[in-house]
């Protein structure tokens, strides 16, 4: 006998609940909601956050695009997609443009989002305060008092030991003017595009029981002091050595064969895409 | 004097338990504890002035109730009753702060009042720079400029002789009583009308006490910033504290001129403590 499955793994009841985090997310741009989070078929720490929320939205018509680290073929990617894609049958993308619902671990797609589309991203840590303050009662206190200073220090520190604000990833940002929220770890270079962003984000971390949003349209500002303002990833002359795309988030890689630094699109789709188009381009050029 | 007060603290009483019938409102008690529910009296019905650029001595044993005082006045924890007038700030001028909000107490705490914590494990990040710990409370104030920061810990930090070479340091590399100097530092960076200073030379050698108390001294000297020093120690008191406030089992038995105390004092407690020190 076949036991019978759920649409996207969850019954009702359990999807009805995760909305309704995610509503109060929306309501409270920045502000992190508390779930409770569901034993996943993927150990927690590797997106059931992201995917719990995926799941509680997902509907027969959506388009799902899954990517990691900018990479739709990675292994976590991959297996997000087949749990997805097993229990509710949707189409399944590379070109964010085709996507309505897009989950992502570390990286904002390089193609703008619209208004169509939802962003889940997956969040390891979501408390920006957790380095000054290790208990959550506190933390939780600080946050309904506007009390910031210790997201500040942090950076102040950084700037003493770095002389700069020296946040790999996951840089803090001001919502709304309100919250101050971990981004996740993006790459500093996509925090520009939660600010007035047309599609809805959503934060979701498995392991720590939170979800929260960036609506559509909201401010999103990063911090940084008076005397050092933040700045972005800087690639400055280098292009993709695939596709030839600048200003766009590139990896370092060293090319095998003479050992030079090359640098690649982090966004694997995105560079694909690029490379069809020149590709098309090339070949109406022979042929006109 | 004939000043204003700064400061005034009125029947300012903290309680830790719940009471009973047997004690409620401070009666049948083992000096500051009820037997029968558990309830311990830290405070009871502390009130007192502290004039502006004036050094209050604390002095009480062990348990009398300084440093939940202290706690109390600096919002750390919360009052069972009793008030504060800030008089001299004209928004609050006839408001009992405790009644306010705790972001209108963490402000107050920002602008007009630095701690120097009994234990500097308190008062300061361990793991953060020396710096930073004094840029800390520059941030709380509502500053956005790493270069005055920096620029204003410096001074403190030469202020209170910690070498400019060790300030981006953390505190948890230096010896006790650097890092009570860096607790003063930081307590002084927002420039506050009023410090609390709760047992600042305890656990230190002699001679590192001295120092510690000459700076104190010198703080009131050139900058004219009101204290509350709270110590068990006789010795510190008369060396710092034009007025002093005897404190037991939670309440004031004696107050007055720190020299008067010294030289007669009237309560059967005092007398004992004084004579010892002799
Ligand atoms: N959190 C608490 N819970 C219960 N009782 C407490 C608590 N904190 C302090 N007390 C009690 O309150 C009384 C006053 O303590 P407090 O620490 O204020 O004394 P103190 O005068 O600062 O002493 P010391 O000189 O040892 O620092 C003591 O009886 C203490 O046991
Ligand atoms: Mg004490
Ligand atoms: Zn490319
Ligand atoms: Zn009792």
């Amino acid at each position: 006998m076949k036991a019978k499955t759920h649409f996207a793994f969850f019954d009702e009841g359990s999807k009805k609940e995760i909305r309704r985090a995610l509503l109060k997310a929306v309501a409270i741009p920045g502000y992190q909601v508390p779930f409770a989070s569901r034993e996943m078929p993927i150990a927690r720490g590797w997106g059931t956050g992201g995917l719990q929320i995926t799941l509680s939205l997902i509907g027969k018509q959506d388009v799902l695009k899954v990517i990691d680290q900018g990479a739709d073929e990675s292994v976590n990617a991959v297996s997000i997609k087949k749990l997805i894609s097993k229990t509710t049958g949707v189409r399944l993308v590379e070109r964010t443009e085709d996507a309505t619902l897009i989950q992502s671990r570390h990286r904002i797609p390089e193609v703008p989002l619209t208004k169509n589309q939802i962003l889940v991203l997956q969040v390891p840590m979501p408390e920006p305060l957790r380095g000054v303050e290790a208990s959550e009662y506190q933390t939780k206190i600080l946050h309904s008092e506007e009390d910031y200073s210790g997201a500040w220090l942090q950076l102040f520190e950084q700037v003493m030991k770095y002389g700069k604000t020296a946040t790999g990833a996951d840089h803090p940002v001001y919502v709304n003017g309100r919250y101050i929220m971990a981004p996740s770890p993006i790459p500093r270079f996509d925090n520009p595009k939660l600010h007035q962003s047309d599609a809805l984000i959503l934060f979701g971390a498995g392991r720590e029981k939170k979800i929260y949003a960036v609506p559509p349209y909201a401010d999103v500002s990063s911090l940084a002091f008076d005397d050092y303002p933040f700045q972005v990833e800087s690639f400055a002359g280098e292009n993709c050595h695939l596709c030839g795309a600048e200003n766009v988030f590139l990896d370092e890689l060293e090319d095998p064969v003479t050992n030079e630094t090359i640098y690649q699109c982090n966004d694997t789709s995105y560079c694909l895409e690029r490379l069809n188009e020149n590709e098309e381009a090339e070949v109406r050029k022979t042929y006109a | 004097m004939h000043e204003a007060p700064l400061l005034r603290v009125r029947d300012l009483t903290k309680q830790f338990g719940e009471a009973c019938s047997s004690c409620d409102g401070g009666e049948n008690l083992e000096k500051n504890y009820c037997p029968t529910c558990g309830t311990v009296y830290a405070c009871q019905n502390i009130s007192f002035d502290l004039y502006p650029g004036e050094i209050l001595g604390i002095v009480g044993e062990s348990g009398s109730g300084k440093s939940s005082m202290m706690q109390c006045l600096y919002f750390d924890s919360e009052v069972t009753s009793g008030a504060v007038y800030l008089d001299h700030i004209p928004a609050l001028a006839g408001k009992n702060v405790f009644a306010l909000s705790s972001q209108q107490k963490r402000a107050i705490r920002n602008q007009q009042y630095g701690m120097v914590y009994q234990n500097p494990i308190r008062g300061l990040k361990m793991d953060f720079s020396s710096v930073g710990n004094i840029a800390e409370k520059l941030i709380a104030a509502g500053n956005r400029h790493v270069g005055d920061m920096e620029a204003v810990s410096k001074s403190l930090l030469e202020h209170v002789h910690i070498p400019l070479f060790r300030m981006k340091e953390e505190p948890r590399n230096f010896s006790g009583g650097m890092q009570q100097r860096v607790q003063i530092a930081k307590a002084l960076s927002n420039n506050p009308p009023i410090l609390f200073l709760d047992e600042v030379t305890t656990g230190l050698d002699l001679s590192v006490q001295a120092n510690v108390l000459d700076l104190i001294k010198g703080i009131q000297r050139d900058l004219g910033i009101s204290m509350i020093v709270v110590s068990h120690d006789l010795a510190v008191i008369r060396m710092l504290a034009d007025r002093t406030i005897v404190m037991l089992n939670g309440s004031i038995i004696e107050d007055g001129l720190t020299d008067q105390i010294l030289e007669d004092p009237q309560h059967a407690y005092t007398q004992q403590l004084v004579y010892s020190l002799l």
